[in-house]
């Protein structure tokens, strides 16, 4: 372990540590740009000098391992002076805009020149001009902004792994550029915003509209996929003005997708404010008590076994418990929280998570995905399995369509048949799996959410027993899910009790007269198309499918204006916060199932959330470990037999538009249209040959 | 302000394709490297790109490149724009480039420079209207000794002025270029007058002698060595 003494004070660290990490070890912050600890090491802009003692020159501590002995000097005159010169440098061709760039308020640069600027210019030549970049709906550029630090050129090679930008020409005429002009194809493109320690790159839908002083910063769970990336939601007034990535290194590290950082614009558009009631054929503006006496009115005059409730994919788990209290106390069991038809089993607990944890992913050596495409389905975890791509070390096969993800993979086939192989153990590639230390497989709602998706389930099961999967010390069995709500509901037991039906019969029922009375929790994405002469309430925030359908109104409230809990595919219950408030007359959700069960007679027996949350945990105790996971133990789940060989098709056909909120956003519609559901499909075009 | 803009885009041919011939020496460079390690032959092959379209790299033949060596076009384009000499937009058949760093210029290269702008009716950059001819300034070529020098598509032409210049050009516009070297006729990079030094037969180092004399000769040494 190398001795090294930064600024008097002796300090012991591992070997191959940088002077700069050092630094920070001993709590010396040395100024940088170009550094960042989960990106590549560039060392090219040079602000992090500092002096060794014996070295001839000042050392740029970020690409420098310490040696033993090292005396490292921060502070000293000679490093100071050396910081001048590189920040008098950087300054020469950046334009003194700040108080029209939008990074004004968190930029490096800006930072820094406080403490290292000169206070005036000695260079008389004229300061280089860049044309600007075209990088599509979301990402602006004024690159005659940019330093060259590069960061986005490695973020985009490393972490996204989608290398479509670098640095042309050199010298004085170097530019970051895609060279030919087009939109950056990653799922992942707006965190080169944050990185970008100058204006050089800012989001493009919110240029020009608040400046970060202005702004209530509210820490909350993102709900558009099931990963739960940590956000953070800045808001300002009534109105949610951007959403940032918050550090979290079990779930999505820094960054964040592009979809839950840019859909909430959509917030503002297309929101059920106020309660409607349907009558001859139009939806009318009520008031709250009489839509509230009407569903009281209709729920009290159906019989139980014709009543039903289906959750959508961005339902809170609070909301879900409630609800499910309610309709189960009239004694409706006809619940489903798996409006996509999924058939999973909410027995079992190991059967429907991503057991191993995202971050587990780095201790993987092989991963079989089947009927999953993770980059559309979970952004952030296919970034993680890049990661350990990119570690070395790791074999990734996957069953269905082709896929395009950042790494490579081997398709073992379309569909069930290739599973029924594996399973058999009649495959090349089992023989992979079952050698690997620690193999994972990764089954995706593609596959889970056919007819068969009960002996999918079993097969992977039989799968992951068969190669070793399943270890005191290891589970390799995952379920990736699609949306944040489900396996809340599932933990919840939002599914059918006894006698009750599941997503495919309730509507089918509806059809048919079987069921009477469906209570929609913000689901949106089943099939009401046909759902007969059934009296529908729809309670959500958003005039989507589900608002179209609907007899009764409820305005509920969206992810960002609620108190409440979701649990990400891992299983990690996290709590998201209020930011601003719902609009109009719309109402936390939960507050609308006590209200309505004071208007049907049986009220529920809590008038505040930490009366609900007592009670939720008191019936499952999972809820109490916030933020952590609870290993799930291993069971039986699924079905024998074997898959029908039809191919499987992957859930999410457009990234961009998967959710209400993403439905009614114009910044995701952009994208949409441009890249036609998801930057892997997006067409090369003109000089693209 | 000063600007790096490179003007507007030049027409793009829609397609490239590496002829037979010159497929097979790009796999000949390719097979210098290792397996995965196949990118290390870019430059070559930008290089074989160039020459075989008249001089200039298209898009197309950078992609050509890049999907031959399995890498991202944008790393392609990375280097082909780092590199001065490939040429992004089309070039005369013949490019004069002008060194004009500071021995280059001392020895008169202002007078090169000018006698080309006069000739050709082009400034630096500049392409003649009828296409034979493109001027660009550069810098050091590594051939101070002889300067100025004039380098006209791979060859050197050394020890020029303004009237050798014209003359040169004149040659080149009849399709008839002289042969490459010292316009002055000196020898390599001997001195303009003739030797000035190591006139005299040189004479063997003392050890040579003391070799000779106990009976070991340079050759016998080399082959034990």
């Amino acid at each position: 372990m190398p001795k090294v003494t930064i600024d008097g004070t002796e300090l012991e660290v591992a070997p191959g540590t940088t002077i700069l990490q050092a630094c920070q070890q001993a709590g010396v912050e040395i100024p940088h740009f170009c550094y960042h600890e989960r990106l590549q090491i560039a060392g090219n802009c040079r602000m992090c000098l500092v002096e060794v003692e014996r070295s001839p020159k000042p050392v740029a501590s970020c690409a420098m391992p310490v040696a033993d002995g090292n005396v490292i000097l921060t502070q000293s005159e000679k490093a100071r002076k050396a910081r001048h010169g590189v920040m008098e440098m950087l300054l020469l061709n950046h334009p003194l805009d700040c108080p029209i760039c939008d990074q004004g308020g968190e930029c490096d640069l800006q930072d820094q020149a406080m403490a290292y600027g000169f206070d005036r210019g000695r260079f008389d030549e004229g300061k280089r001009a860049v044309r600007d970049k075209d990088f599509g709906p979301l990402v602006a550029t004024s690159m005659n902004r940019c330093i060259h630090c590069t960061r986005c050129i490695r973020f985009l090679n490393e972490i996204a792994g989608v290398e479509e930008l670098g640095a042309t020409g050199r010298g004085e005429a170097m530019e970051i550029t895609t060279y030919v002009e087009r939109a950056l194809g990653s799922e992942l493109s707006a965190n080169i915003v944050d990185l970008c320690p100058v204006g050089a790159l800012t989001s493009k839908p919110y240029a020009f509209v608040a400046r970060p002083w202005e702004l209530r910063k509210t820490e909350s769970v993102d709900v558009l996929d099931a990963v739960g990336s940590n956000i953070r939601i800045d808001a300002r007034g009534d109105q949610v003005l951007r959403v940032l990535p918050r550090l979290n290194e079990d779930v999505n590290e820094e960054w964040l997708s592009d979809k839950s950082r840019f859909a909430v614009d959509g917030l503002v558009h297309r929101r059920l404010d106020r309660p409607y009631i349907r009558r001859g054929g139009r939806l009318v503006e009520v008031e709250w008590s009489e839509a509230l006496d009407l569903v009281a009115d209709r729920m009290k005059a159906t019989p139980p076994e014709r009543i039903a409730a289906i959750a959508g994919d961005l339902c809170d788990a609070e909301t879900m418990f409630a609800a499910k209290e309610l309709l189960q106390g009239l004694g409706a069991q006809s619940l489903d929280c798996r409006q996509d038809g999924a058939r999973l089993d909410s027995a079992c607990r190991a059967g429907y998570l991503f057991n191993t944890t995202i971050a587990g992913i780095e201790r993987a050596d092989a991963c079989l995905l089947i009927g999953t495409n993770p980059r559309r389905e979970a952004a952030l975890v296919n970034a993680r399995l890049r990661k350990r791509y990119l570690m070395g070390g790791f074999r990734v096969a996957a069953i269905g369509p082709e896929l395009n993800l950042t790494y490579p993979a081997e398709m073992l086939g379309d569909g069930g048949d290739a599973l029924n192989a594996l399973v058999e153990g009649n495959h090349p590639c089992g023989e992979i799996l079952r050698n690997a230390k620690a193999p994972m497989l990764i089954l995706g709602q593609g596959a889970l959410r056919r007819p068969d998706g009960d002996r999918v389930l079993g097969a992977a099961r039989a799968l992951a027993e068969a190669c070793g999967m399943i270890r005191d010390d290891w589970n390799g069995f995952n379920v990736l899910h699609v949306a944040a709500a489900r396996v809340g509901g599932l933990e919840l037991g939002f599914v059918p009790g006894p006698g009750g039906s599941g997503t495919a019969a309730i509507l089918a029922g509806c059809k048919s007269g079987a069921t009477e009375l469906l209570y929609l929790l913000g689901a949106d994405e089943c099939d009401l198309g046909n759902t007969g002469g059934a009296f529908v309430i729809y309670q959500g925030h958003h005039g989507d499918r589900g608002a179209a359908r609907a007899d009764v109104i409820l305005p509920g409230a969206a992810y960002t204006e609620k108190d409440a809990s979701w649990v990400n595919t891992e299983g990690r219950v996290q709590p998201g916060r209020r930011a601003t408030f719902p609009p109009g007359e719309a109402r936390e959700d939960w507050t609308i199932l006590r209200a309505l069960s004071g208007a049907l007679g049986r009220t529920l027996p809590y008038d505040s959330l930490p009366e609900l949350r007592a009670r939720m945990r008191a019936a499952h105790p999972g809820f109490a470990h916030i933020d952590a996971i609870v290993p799930a133990a291993w069971g039986p789940f699924g079905a024998a037999g074997p898959v029908d060989p039809a191919p499987f098709t992957y859930p999410v056909d457009d990234y961009y538009r998967t959710d209400p909120i993403s439905r009614a956003s114009p910044t995701m519609a952009k994208c949409s249209q441009l890249f036609g559901g998801h930057p892997d499909a997006a067409p090369r075009t003109g000089t693209h040959g | 302000m000063m600007s790096h803009d490179s003007g507007p885009p030049v027409a793009q041919p829609e397609h490239f394709e590496f002829t037979p011939e010159n497929l097979g020496r790009a796999k000949a460079h390719i097979a210098k490297y290792p397996p995965g390690r196949q990118q290390s032959a870019v430059l070559p092959l930008l290089d074989l790109a160039q020459r075989q379209w008249g001089g200039w790299l298209p898009l197309a033949a950078m992609h050509t490149v890049a999907d031959l060596l399995e890498m991202p076009r944008i790393r392609v384009y990375e280097v082909a724009t780092f590199y001065t000499m490939f040429n992004l937009k089309p070039v005369g058949r013949w490019l004069l480039q002008v060194c004009t760093t500071t021995p280059c210029w001392l020895r008169g290269s202002d007078e090169v420079v000018a006698a080309c702008q006069r000739k050709l009716a082009i400034d630096i950059g500049g392409t003649t209207l009828n296409g034979l001819f493109t001027l660009v300034e550069v810098e050091c070529l590594g051939a101070c000794v002889n300067a100025p020098i004039l380098q006209v598509n791979d060859d050197y032409y050394e020890d020029l002025d303004g009237p050798k210049t014209e003359a040169l050009l004149d040659a080149l516009r009849a399709g008839t270029p002289p042969p490459f070297g010292s316009a002055i006729g000196r020898q390599g990079s001997m001195a303009t007058g003739g030797k000035t030094t190591l006139l005299e037969e040189p004479t063997p180092p003392p050890w040579q002698a003391a070799l000779t004399a106990s009976g070991e000769t340079e050759e016998e040494k080399s082959d034990a060595g």
